[in-house]
Protein backbone atom coordinates (compact mmCIF):
# COMPACT_ATOMS: atom_id res chain seq x y z
CA UNK A 1 0.00 0.00 0.00
CA UNK A 2 1.27 3.48 -0.79
CA UNK A 3 1.80 6.00 1.96
CA UNK A 4 2.81 9.64 2.16
CA UNK A 5 4.71 9.59 5.44
CA UNK A 6 6.46 6.91 7.46
CA UNK A 7 6.69 6.87 11.25
CA UNK A 8 9.09 4.50 12.95
CA UNK A 9 7.84 4.11 16.53
CA UNK A 10 9.72 0.90 17.23
CA UNK A 11 11.14 0.60 20.74
CA UNK A 12 8.74 3.19 22.14
CA UNK A 13 6.22 2.34 24.81
CA UNK A 14 2.77 3.69 25.68
CA UNK A 15 1.74 6.44 25.13
CA UNK A 16 4.55 7.55 22.81
CA UNK A 17 3.51 5.66 19.63
CA UNK A 18 0.07 7.33 19.74
CA UNK A 19 1.42 10.78 20.53
CA UNK A 20 4.01 10.55 17.75
CA UNK A 21 1.27 9.32 15.40
CA UNK A 22 -0.83 12.36 16.22
CA UNK A 23 2.15 14.65 15.58
CA UNK A 24 2.99 12.93 12.30
CA UNK A 25 -0.61 13.31 11.10
CA UNK A 26 -0.33 17.06 11.71
CA UNK A 27 2.14 17.21 8.82
CA UNK A 28 -0.29 15.55 6.38
CA UNK A 29 -3.30 16.85 4.50
CA UNK A 30 -6.73 15.26 4.27
CA UNK A 31 -6.69 11.90 2.50
CA UNK A 32 -2.95 11.34 2.84
CA UNK A 33 -1.77 8.10 4.41
CA UNK A 34 0.61 7.61 7.32
CA UNK A 35 2.41 4.34 7.94
CA UNK A 36 3.29 3.63 11.57
CA UNK A 37 5.57 0.80 12.68
CA UNK A 38 5.50 -0.08 16.36
CA UNK A 39 6.79 -2.81 18.66
CA UNK A 40 4.37 -1.93 21.48
CA UNK A 41 1.80 -4.75 21.48
CA UNK A 42 -0.63 -2.40 23.26
CA UNK A 43 -0.66 -0.21 20.17
CA UNK A 44 -2.95 -2.66 18.32
CA UNK A 45 -5.90 -1.75 20.53
CA UNK A 46 -4.67 1.80 21.06
CA UNK A 47 -4.47 2.56 17.35
CA UNK A 48 -8.06 1.37 16.86
CA UNK A 49 -9.19 3.61 19.71
CA UNK A 50 -7.14 6.52 18.34
CA UNK A 51 -8.83 6.16 14.96
CA UNK A 52 -12.26 5.97 16.59
CA UNK A 53 -11.66 9.01 18.78
CA UNK A 54 -10.03 11.23 16.19
CA UNK A 55 -11.92 10.21 13.03
CA UNK A 56 -8.73 9.35 11.14
CA UNK A 57 -9.38 6.09 9.30
CA UNK A 58 -7.36 3.00 10.22
CA UNK A 59 -6.97 1.40 6.78
CA UNK A 60 -5.02 -1.61 7.98
CA UNK A 61 -3.38 -3.16 10.98
CA UNK A 62 -0.91 -6.01 10.49
CA UNK A 63 1.87 -7.88 12.17
CA UNK A 64 5.10 -8.05 10.18
CA UNK A 65 8.23 -9.71 11.50
CA UNK A 66 7.81 -8.89 15.19
CA UNK A 67 6.46 -5.40 14.58
CA UNK A 68 2.99 -3.95 14.09
CA UNK A 69 2.28 -1.92 10.97
CA UNK A 70 -0.62 0.49 10.75
CA UNK A 71 -1.92 2.54 7.86
CA UNK A 72 -3.88 5.62 8.83
CA UNK A 73 -5.72 7.94 6.48
CA UNK A 74 -5.83 11.52 7.64
CA UNK A 75 -9.29 12.97 8.21
CA UNK B 1 -18.26 19.89 17.63
CA UNK B 2 -17.05 20.82 21.11
CA UNK B 3 -13.90 18.91 22.07
CA UNK B 4 -14.19 16.39 24.89
CA UNK B 5 -12.80 17.53 28.20
CA UNK B 6 -10.78 15.72 30.87
CA UNK B 7 -10.13 17.05 34.35
CA UNK B 8 -7.47 15.41 36.53
CA UNK B 9 -6.45 15.98 40.11
CA UNK B 10 -2.84 14.91 40.73
CA UNK B 11 -2.08 14.47 44.41
CA UNK B 12 0.97 12.19 44.56
CA UNK B 13 4.65 12.93 44.17
CA UNK B 14 6.35 9.58 43.72
CA UNK B 15 7.76 8.30 40.44
CA UNK B 16 5.08 5.63 39.96
CA UNK B 17 2.24 8.02 40.78
CA UNK B 18 3.64 10.83 38.63
CA UNK B 19 3.18 8.79 35.46
CA UNK B 20 -0.60 8.22 35.28
CA UNK B 21 -1.64 11.89 35.17
CA UNK B 22 1.07 12.79 32.64
CA UNK B 23 0.33 9.77 30.43
CA UNK B 24 -3.41 10.37 30.47
CA UNK B 25 -3.07 14.11 29.94
CA UNK B 26 -0.64 13.81 27.00
CA UNK B 27 -2.67 11.04 25.37
CA UNK B 28 -6.01 12.79 25.83
CA UNK B 29 -4.52 15.93 24.31
CA UNK B 30 -3.35 13.84 21.33
CA UNK B 31 -6.95 12.65 20.92
CA UNK B 32 -8.07 16.25 20.77
CA UNK B 33 -9.38 16.54 24.33
CA UNK B 34 -9.14 19.76 26.26
CA UNK B 35 -7.23 18.82 29.42
CA UNK B 36 -6.67 20.43 32.79
CA UNK B 37 -4.55 18.94 35.57
CA UNK B 38 -5.03 20.35 39.04
CA UNK B 39 -1.90 19.64 41.10
CA UNK B 40 -2.30 19.65 44.84
CA UNK B 41 -0.22 18.49 47.82
CA UNK B 42 2.54 16.19 46.54
CA UNK B 43 1.17 16.43 43.01
CA UNK B 44 2.82 19.86 42.94
CA UNK B 45 6.10 18.03 42.38
CA UNK B 46 4.96 17.44 38.77
CA UNK B 47 5.22 21.18 38.20
CA UNK B 48 8.62 21.82 39.75
CA UNK B 49 11.34 22.90 37.35
CA UNK B 50 13.56 20.05 38.43
CA UNK B 51 11.84 16.66 38.33
CA UNK B 52 14.88 14.75 39.56
CA UNK B 53 13.55 14.90 43.14
CA UNK B 54 10.74 12.51 42.18
CA UNK B 55 11.62 9.09 43.57
CA UNK B 56 10.19 5.68 44.21
CA UNK B 57 10.50 3.81 47.46
CA UNK B 58 10.23 0.08 48.02
CA UNK B 59 9.10 0.86 51.57
CA UNK B 60 5.42 0.30 52.33
CA UNK B 61 5.03 -1.05 48.81
CA UNK B 62 4.97 -4.84 49.05
CA UNK B 63 3.75 -5.11 45.44
CA UNK B 64 6.94 -3.60 44.01
CA UNK B 65 8.77 -6.32 42.07
CA UNK B 66 12.28 -6.72 43.50
CA UNK B 67 15.21 -8.43 41.75
CA UNK B 68 15.94 -10.27 45.01
CA UNK B 69 13.67 -10.70 48.03
CA UNK B 70 14.48 -7.95 50.51
CA UNK B 71 13.41 -7.67 54.15
CA UNK B 72 11.60 -4.44 55.01
CA UNK B 73 14.33 -3.37 57.44
CA UNK B 74 16.90 -3.60 54.67
CA UNK B 75 14.66 -1.49 52.40
CA UNK B 76 14.79 1.22 55.06
CA UNK B 77 18.58 1.54 54.92
CA UNK B 78 20.10 4.81 53.64
CA UNK B 79 20.53 4.83 49.88
CA UNK B 80 17.87 2.22 49.17
CA UNK B 81 15.40 4.79 47.85
CA UNK B 82 17.99 6.27 45.50
CA UNK B 83 18.91 2.79 44.33
CA UNK B 84 15.29 1.77 43.72
CA UNK B 85 14.73 5.01 41.79
CA UNK B 86 17.78 4.49 39.65
CA UNK B 87 16.83 0.89 38.91
CA UNK B 88 13.30 1.86 37.99
CA UNK B 89 14.47 4.68 35.71
CA UNK B 90 16.97 2.41 33.98
CA UNK B 91 14.29 -0.20 33.45
CA UNK B 92 11.89 2.37 32.03
CA UNK B 93 14.52 3.62 29.63
CA UNK B 94 15.29 0.08 28.48
CA UNK B 95 11.57 -0.53 27.84
CA UNK B 96 11.09 2.66 25.83
CA UNK B 97 8.96 4.35 28.49
CA UNK B 98 9.09 8.13 28.22
CA UNK B 99 10.73 10.13 31.00
CA UNK B 100 8.57 12.40 33.15
CA UNK B 101 10.31 15.40 31.58
CA UNK B 102 9.43 14.18 28.10
CA UNK B 103 5.78 13.50 28.97
CA UNK B 104 5.44 16.86 30.66
CA UNK B 105 6.84 18.75 27.70
CA UNK B 106 4.50 16.80 25.39
CA UNK B 107 1.63 17.93 27.62
CA UNK B 108 2.73 21.57 27.52
CA UNK B 109 3.24 21.44 23.78
CA UNK B 110 -0.31 20.08 23.41
CA UNK B 111 -1.67 22.91 25.55
CA UNK B 112 -2.60 20.83 28.58
CA UNK B 113 -3.36 23.36 31.28
CA UNK B 114 -1.68 22.75 34.64
CA UNK B 115 -3.05 24.44 37.72
CA UNK B 116 -1.03 24.60 40.93
CA UNK B 117 -3.19 24.54 44.04
CA UNK B 118 -2.48 27.91 45.67
CA UNK B 119 -3.32 26.64 49.16
CA UNK B 120 -0.70 23.87 49.06
CA UNK B 121 1.83 26.16 47.36
CA UNK B 122 1.46 28.42 50.41
CA UNK B 123 1.40 25.50 52.83
CA UNK B 124 4.74 24.15 51.63
CA UNK B 125 6.27 27.64 51.26
CA UNK B 126 6.90 27.16 47.55
CA UNK B 127 7.63 30.21 45.42
CA UNK B 128 6.18 30.67 41.91
CA UNK B 129 9.78 30.53 40.67
CA UNK B 130 10.02 26.89 41.86
CA UNK B 131 7.60 25.94 39.10
CA UNK B 132 7.77 25.78 35.33
CA UNK B 133 6.46 28.69 33.28
CA UNK B 134 3.02 28.66 31.75
CA UNK B 135 1.07 27.19 34.66
CA UNK B 136 -1.78 28.80 36.52
CA UNK B 137 -2.46 29.10 40.22
CA UNK B 138 -5.91 28.52 41.60
CA UNK B 139 -8.15 26.80 44.09
CA UNK B 140 -10.88 24.19 44.28
CA UNK B 141 -13.36 26.49 42.57
CA UNK B 142 -11.05 26.93 39.58
CA UNK B 143 -10.90 23.15 39.21
CA UNK B 144 -14.64 22.64 39.67
CA UNK B 145 -15.46 25.34 37.14
CA UNK B 146 -13.75 23.23 34.46
CA UNK B 147 -14.48 19.77 35.91
CA UNK B 148 -18.20 20.48 36.12
CA UNK B 149 -18.47 20.37 32.35
CA UNK B 150 -15.75 17.75 31.76
CA UNK B 151 -16.49 14.33 30.27
CA UNK B 152 -13.87 12.63 32.44
CA UNK B 153 -12.85 13.55 35.96
CA UNK B 154 -10.21 11.53 37.76
CA UNK B 155 -8.54 11.85 41.13
CA UNK B 156 -5.07 10.40 41.02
Amino acid sequence: MNFDKDLDARGLNCPLPIIKTKKALNDLTTGQVLRVTSTDSGSIKDMEAFAKQTGNELLSSAQEGGAYVFMLKKK
Amino acid sequence: MEPKKMALIATKGTLDWAYPPLILASTAAALGFEVQVFCTFYGLSLLRKDLSGIKISPLANPAMPMPVPMPVLVQALPGMEAMATMMMKNKMKAKGVASLEELRSLCLEAEVKFIACQMTVDLFDFAPSDFIDGIEFGGATTFLDFAGSADIQLYI
